[in-house]
């Protein structure tokens, strides 16, 4: 049996009013991926950060034993040292230097602060080599994608001779493929002796590469499964406390007259004027449906929800969009919420909330009027309005007058769907709304969606998880590479069904 | 079926009327930067008024004081705007410099006939100050050319110009008296005097100025009145919340509040009541003042103009049309620094080429001191309000006590980096 790498025993970590962590116990062994699950604000993060050092010794009770010694990191510095890297949610990259500057900031081949460019660029082709990049690193880092510069932190994580990597949700938005690339990488390293910390939301990741998942939930660790006790169903009863029957709600869905219609719809890149980004899309949505849109990354789904949606992505937009029949404008925001249509980003921390304001500004956000006469702010009514919603929806915040940049991801998707609720529109277009949450929240989402369809909304859901598509919607198109390659009833679609379509239309488009 | 996996407080209507002290002391410590920066303003007012033994609470000296700083302030409502909303506004010295030197041409050198009328030349300045901001706010808002770009060329183009319109280095004037009167006259009294002891008369049948005691009285009773509106909106708008229960700050602490506030705001107008009675630009301020709270706090356009600070692209996505409202937050940065020029030009009773040279630096250290972020979104008219006048006593204050203009710059620069730090660490703290 291999030998215990790390351990931390009895982490405790206490922030003002708030125990993060208490008494947490992990145990690591050489050469394993262990998975560290939880729903969010668990505290998974928090206990990387004490690991790494972000949170310095002092500042927690409890020891980290690693290789057999005591450690007491001051600072990120002391684990790097050590070979402990962590590579965080939000990558650290400088989008304007190059693959090379970024492998090596701050730790150049240098002598007396004179640069060695040759001895950099082919170190970091042999890195890039490892995790299978093919770039020149001169390339710049704006000018590759979310996947491939996940890679080059891995790279920057090896050549700082990393023993034990951590990876917080490092597939958070990367795409099908590249995440199998990525999963895939860190199994080649476990066979190099590498030991991986994986903290992650996708269960089916989990089950694919990890050997042991150490399980937390409310600052406390929870438990700890081997290999073979490692399952979906468990996983998730030890992550919420309680076992999720069924992870969609039921519903009986009630389908009315077509209520958005969009024909022939068109759109061209805002700055390489010459590609064309949807080609010709056709859908409609009926009163009281969810349609799904399915798809792979890049295929166009946020592009189309976009453009439609004031022309908020593109250019050179052509088509026609009928409400009930009738075209309507939508080529400004204000028209096409003043014709009931709402669009939920899939970035809500860029393009939903407003992070350095409170709860109820954010949800009166897009419908001020509905809370003002002659336009003065009736404040008593905004509070009325951002409380009400705040049952609605279950934020869980102290009031309303909590910051929406200190929410957690769950119940800040609920502060952007409030928000969008009281705008009061007929079409409803929800992009990844379950993106980065935790399992319970998610629930939670799917009951407002489902509720929202009862109530005679017409709803438009994109998602990148076949299985909360196939779970919530009741018809489902599919997206890929701009055009619209398939459409079927949810009741018959199938995980194998969507992807052929996919491929199918691959085919097609090239 | 329930998915909770915690307790989760119902509301927060319950519990903020349950736990009224607690919510009470709280928020007290979260306005700590607001309540702090007035009791900051009172003890600097104290400190000078100690060290220049008694000379800056001089009735005499408040004009004084106004009458200096009234166009800091007036400018630094709008730069508050334009700081909130993510932008910055570095010409706003130089388009006051050239409006000043605008108004003194059109009043005293070009034969306009009957549009040289002081009025007439304030408004076409306005207007034209309105130009201005929407010229600048243009590239900025439709063209996303930085703003401390734009408004930096702008700060050269309107010195240059201001100094070109005066014909090189000289001053042009005097003004009118009418036109003066926008910065050193006085609210006429309507009511009356108030004699309350006869000024002594000397042998040559002369009153010796200064002595006696005669209260305006007009000003005394707009002070009243302020102070009780005041207190019956204040009454009011605590009541409303009280009837949807959602009063967190306890009565007693309501009341002192008041109190105080009253008290300061009495004495102030008492002081001006027994010198001349309120100078007209300490109304025009007092109520651009309430204006732009009112906006801010109540109006749409002012929730509007804080979002887009916040997340100028979630705004965007929520509907609001930003670069519309870009635009007219210049224009109306372009009003205000208009209005700032003519201010300085009536003070001064005639237009210089120096004239507001360097005060955008004054301005903008008036918001920041005042709590606003560098980074948008973030920031209040009172604090910008109360950030200018510390920068103002503290200039009257030192200039009293006969501390060099250098060693003023010093202090000044010293206090702004103060406040700032002393915001972050507390933001850091909570």
């Amino acid at each position: 049996m291999a030998s215990t790498i790390l351990e931390m025993r009895d982490i405790t970590k206490t922030f003002p009013g708030v125990k993060a962590l208490s008494n947490v116990n992990l145990s690591v062994e050489e050469g394993e991926i262990h998975a560290v699950v939880g729903e969010n604000g668990a505290g998974k993060s928090t206990l990387m950060k004490v690991l790494s050092g972000v949170y310095p010794a002092g500042t927690y009770d409890g020891e980290i034993v690693y290789r057999g010694d005591e450690c007491q990191f001051k600072g990120i510095h002391d684990s790097e040292r050590r070979g402990i890297v962590i590579i965080h949610q939000e990558l650290a990259l400088v989008p304007m230097l190059s693959i090379a500057e970024n492998i090596f900031l701050g730790n150049e081949h240098a002598s007396y602060g004179i640069i060695d460019w040759n001895a950099n660029e082919t170190r970091t082709s042999a890195l890039l080599k490892k995790v299978g990049l093919k770039e020149d690193p001169k390339t710049l880092i704006t000018n590759i994608g979310v996947g491939k510069q996940q890679l080059v932190e891995i790279a920057k994580a090896l050549s700082k001779e990393v023993q034990l990597l951590i990876l917080d949700e490092p597939t958070a938005s990367l795409s099908e493929k590249d995440s199998q690339a990525l999963l895939d990488l860190l199994l080649e390293f476990k066979r190099q002796g590498i030991t991986s910390i994986l903290i992650s939301h996708k269960l089916n990741e989990i089950n694919r590469v990890a050997d042991k998942v150490t399980i937390i939930r409310d600052g406390r660790t929870i438990e700890t499964l081997a290999k073979k006790d490692i399952s979906e169903d468990r996983i998730i009863t030890s992550m919420v406390g309680r076992s999720l029957d069924d992870r969609y709600p039921s519903r009986e869905p009630d389908i009315g007259e077509v209520v958005l219609q969009v024909k022939n719809w068109s759109v061209y890149h805002p700055i390489h004027a010459e590609r064309q980004v949807i080609k010709g899309i056709d859908i409609d949505v009926r009163k009281g449906e969810v349609v799904g849109i399915a798809g792979l990354m890049g295929a166009g789904r946020t592009e189309f929800a976009m453009s439609l949606f004031g022309r908020s992505y593109g250019r050179h937009i052509t088509g026609e969009v009928l409400l009930k029949g009738k075209p309507i404008d939508v080529s400004s925001v204000s028209k096409a919420v003043e014709h009931g249509i709402a669009y939920v980003t899939e970035d809500r921390k860029t393009y939903g909330l407003n992070l350095i304001d409170h709860i109820k500004h954010n949800i009166t956000l897009a419908n001020l009027p509905g809370v003002s006469r002659h336009s003065v702010i009736d404040d008593m009514r905004e509070l009325a309005v951002a409380n009400d919603y705040k049952a609605k929806t279950n934020i869980r915040s102290s009031s309303v007058y909590q910051m929406t940049g200190n929410l957690s991801g769950g119940n800040q998707q609920k502060v952007v769907l409030s928000k969008w609720l009281f705008a009061n529109p007929e079409v409803l277009i929800l992009d990844e709304p379950t993106r980065g949450i935790d399992v319970g929240a998610k629930y939670e989402i799917y009951t407002i969606i489902a509720r929202l369809a009862s109530e005679g909304k017409a709803i438009i859901v994109i998602s990148s998880e076949m299985p909360e598509l196939l779970g919530i919607t009741d018809r489902i198109y599919v997206m890929n590479e701009g055009r619209i390659v398939g459409e079927m009833a949810a009741s018959d679609a199938s995980q194998e069904k969507i992807m052929r379509a996919i491929v199918r239309g691959e085919g097609k488009a090239s | 079926m329930s998915t909770e996996s915690g307790p989760v407080p119902k509301s927060g209507v319950a519990e903020d009327v349950q736990q009224g002290p607690r919510v009470a002391v709280s928020a007290l410590v979260t306005n700590l930067r607001e309540y702090g920066l007035i009791l900051a303003l009172i003890a600097i007012m104290v400190f000078f008024q100690y060290t220049t033994s008694g000379t800056l609470f001089k009735p005499v000296n408040l004009s004084n004081l106004v009458q200096q700083n009234s166009f800091i302030i007036v400018m630094a409502l709008g730069m508050l705007l334009v700081i909130v909303s993510g932008h910055i506004d570095l010409s706003v010295g130089s388009v006051a410099g050239f409006i000043g030197a605008l108004a003194a041409m059109m009043m005293v050198i070009w034969p306009l006939g009957p549009f040289s009328n002081p009025l007439v030349v304030s408004i076409i300045c306005l207007i034209v100050g309105g130009a201005i901001g929407a010229a600048q706010g243009y590239w900025i808002a439709y063209h996303r050319i930085p703003s401390f770009i734009v408004t930096l060329a702008g700060m050269l183009i309107f010195r240059g110009i201001c100094q070109a319109l005066l014909g090189g280095g000289s001053s042009v004037g005097p003004l009118p008296a009418g036109f003066k009167a926008l910065s050193s006259g006085f609210i006429p009294d309507v009511i009356g005097s108030l004699t309350l002891i006869p000024p002594v008369v000397n042998a040559a049948g002369k009153t010796i100025v200064g002595s006696g005691l005669t209260l305006h009285m007009t000003t005394i009773v707009l002070g009243l009145i302020a102070v009780v509106a005041y207190a019956y909106f204040g009454l009011r708008a605590r009541r409303s919340r009280e009837r949807h229960g959602y009063e967190a700050e306890p009565f007693s602490l309501f009341v002192v509040k008041t109190l105080v506030t009253s008290a300061l705001a009495l004495f102030l107008v008492y002081q001006f009541a027994t010198y001349r009675g309120l100078p007209i630009v300490l109304v025009v301020m007092g109520v651009l003042i309430a204006l732009f709270v009112f906006v801010t706090k109540r109006m749409t356009v002012g929730r509007r103009i804080y979002a887009m600070g916040g997340n100028a692209k979630a705004a965007q996505l929520s509907g609001i049309k930003t670069e519309r409202l870009t635009l007219m937050v210049f224009i109306n940065m372009g009003v205000l620094s208009a209005l700032g020029g003519l201010i300085i030009a009536a003070r001064l009773g005639q237009a210089v080429p120096a004239a507001g040279l360097g005060s955008e630096l004054d301005v903008i250290a008036a918001v920041f001191i005042g709590g606003a972020s560098a980074m948008g979104g973030v920031g209040q008219v009172v604090g910008a309000v109360v950030g200018g006048f510390i920068m103002g006593v503290m200039n009257n204050g030192m200039s009293i006590m006969g501390v060099n203009v250098d060693w003023q710059q010093v202090v000044k620069g010293l206090v702004l980096l103060g406040a700032v730090v002393f915001d972050v660490y507390n933001k850091n703290k909570a």
